[in-house]
């Protein structure tokens, strides 16, 4: 399993949101709190959007798919890391399932506009780095990279 | 543009009363699969989709959509539309396709645009 990023260096900030299977509320509530957090911190527009949709995509896979899981939003050095493990069926073929189109979310989570095999094609095209690490029948530990850029630091560190 | 003068150019039907009226609409958005909508949707737009429940907020949200405009006078529901006032976000609902929403929605951009 990956290795916690915190553990080389303290965060200068983090968020840490509890998912629950079915809980599409607090999913979406998670992603809109990240993005209102990160646009205080004045981090690159670009930088938001692209952890907010991460977030978003992350938190929605854990509603869908597991039973239940955390989500950490990280600043560790120059980079945001989006940190999403859960307990749950896991993934029995990362590649397969990296690749866009490829679902297997119910019938009734489609109707609803969601699961249409986009969210990890999402969340890679978003992040500079993504990495997927899964236990069928135990859960997955998904982390995404997204770094900060040249210019900007958040404006008040803790 | 504002979500205002979108309601009367569009014959449109404001669910949430005059919730977001002076929000500002620059681009337009149809597509009823919200990973879709999260990674493409321009910011400030109309989203035209079939989809009523309420995880379309969240979605707008984050998106910074203005409004949300239902097609063929299609049924919201009041918790939803309640959560949309809390947020927000303007609900609007047309009694004609979202292919004819979508339609008259770029002409009048496309028009303000010149």
């Amino acid at each position: 399993m990956i290795e916690p990023c915190v553990s080389s260096a303290e965060p200068r900030f983090q968020l840490d949101y509890p998912i629950n299977e079915s809980d599409f509320l607090a999913a979406g509530e998670s992603a809109s709190k990240t993005k209102k957090a990160l646009q205080q911190l004045g981090l690159k527009p670009e930088v938001v959007k692209n952890s907010a949709i991460i977030v978003y995509e992350a938190a929605m896979n854990i509603v869908i798919h597991a039973t239940s899981g955390r989500l950490k939003v990280i600043i560790v050095r120059d980079e945001v890391v989006i940190r999403a493990e859960d307990t749950g069926p896991g993934i029995p073929d990362i590649e397969l399932a990296m690749q866009e189109g490829y679902s297997t979310a119910p019938h009734e989570i489609r109707e609803m506009g969601f699961g249409a095999g986009m969210g990890l094609a999402n969340m890679k095209h978003c992040s500079d780095e993504l990495i997927v690490e899964s236990e069928p029948g135990v859960g997955t530990i998904l982390e995404a990279r997204i770094h900060l850029g040249q210019k900007e630091s958040p404006r008040e560190i803790r | 543009m504002t979500v205002k003068e979108l309601l009367g150019t569009l014959d449109l039907e404001p669910l949430t009363e005059d919730t977001n009226l002076e929000g500002q609409i620059e681009a337009g958005y149809v597509s009823d699969l919200l990973s879709d909508v999260i990674a493409n949707a321009p910011e400030n737009s109309v989203w035209i989709t079939v989809q009523r429940h309420i995880n379309i907020l969240g979605v707008a949200k984050l998106k910074n959509i203005a409004a949300i405009v239902t097609p063929r006078s299609l049924a919201v529901e009041l918790a939803v539309i309640e959560k949309a006032k809390a947020e927000g976000i303007a609900l609007l609902r047309s009694d004609r396709s979202a292919f004819e929403v979508a339609g008259r929605l770029y002409g009048v951009l496309m028009k303000e645009a010149r």
